[in-house]
């Protein structure tokens, strides 16, 4: 029993002063480029600035996921990660298919008059 | 073939004994699960903010009314709350109780001051006429912001109430485990935070 305790305790990741650090100071350089970036007027290629943006974006989640929030595969005997992945999957059928098929909708079902076009 | 079925023990689909388990052994994976269905709940408004985004109405676009200082400051006192409320966890894990109470109120402080940016963000855009209810675009913006705001507003009563049961009942594992409850909430919302200064604010000013 008090061998199964220690493990249950053993459980939860707290991290380490280090740890906590790290994903610290990845985060403000990984917050800091997209800012300085956009504020600085970006590159030339508007492409090329969104791609940068999302990018550090997309990091620095996995980065606060790893350092912040102690994600691994085996916390929970593994069904946090499960849970984080089927949400990740019913996450991008929703907002793809939503800006898809509301897309489709704007430009081909509704006729309006001139100049309230919105885009 | 009919025999062995028949000889076969009958099958049971439930455990023979309940599993023994501590109490509150389920906590942190079903809150993990509630985290994920407020995830959901982001989910829908930032696809609503895709779709309504560009509907201005004729009115101002992100352009004239987003400033990035103010956003870049208000990130900054989020992530500083993050590390601090992971300062607050270490000292937890050592039992400290005096110390994990002085982080938890630095946290606490830049929580407030985030959500005191963000009511003057709000009240400066109301002023200048941008209110809710002038474009798809302000509607899906003040949805969006403001529940994640309301999140912070949330977390913060909740950080409150946390330290006025630890200092009346000390670190006893049922306070431990909700702190380790507000732990993973708090860092949840600043990885919300990266998506809607991502998508929001450094999307529309490009």
């Amino acid at each position: 029993m008090s061998t199964d305790d220690m493990h249950h305790a053993d459980n939860h990741d707290h991290g380490s002063v280090r740890s906590y650090t790290t994903g610290f100071i990845l985060s403000v350089i990984l917050t800091a480029i997209p800012f300085i970036l956009v504020m600085a007027g970006g590159f030339s290629s508007r492409m090329l600035t969104v791609m940068v943006v999302l990018g550090m974006a997309v990091i620095q989640i996995v980065v606060h996921m790893i350092y912040f929030l102690h994600m691994n595969s085996k916390s929970e005997k593994g069904w946090t990660l499960i849970s984080l992945v089927f949400t990740i999957v019913v996450l991008f059928i929703m907002l793809s298919g939503s800006v898809w098929v509301m897309y489709h909708m704007n430009t081909n079902m509704m006729p309006m008059p001139q100049g309230m076009t919105g885009q | 073939m009919s025999s062995t079925v028949t000889n076969a023990e009958p099958r049971r689909f439930h455990l023979d004994h309940e599993p023994h388990l501590p109490e509150g052994d389920s906590t942190m994976l079903g809150f993990w699960i509630y985290l994920m269905s407020d995830c959901l709940i982001f989910a829908v408004l930032f696809a609503v903010y895709a779709v309504l985004g560009q509907g201005f109405a004729g009115g101002p676009g992100p352009k004239e009314l987003f400033e990035l200082p103010l956003v870049a400051l208000n990130t900054a006192m989020l992530l500083l709350s993050s590390i601090t409320y992971g300062f607050a966890m270490l000292e937890m894990a050592q039992k400290r109780q005096s110390q994990m109470i002085r982080w938890l109120i630095i946290t606490g402080l830049f929580g407030a001051a985030f959500l005191t940016i963000e009511l003057y963000e709000f009240y400066h855009l109301i002023h200048e006429g941008a209110t809710p209810g002038s474009s798809a675009f302000l509607s899906s913006f003040f949805t969006l912001v403001g529940t994640h705001g309301l999140h912070v507003t949330f977390g913060i009563i909740w950080l409150i109430t946390l330290l006025v049961q630890v200092t009346r009942t000390g670190l006893t594992p049922s306070n431990m485990r909700r702190l380790m409850c507000l732990s993973l909430f708090w860092h949840f919302l600043d990885v919300i935070w990266i998506g809607v200064f991502t998508f929001v604010y450094l999307m529309g000013m490009i």
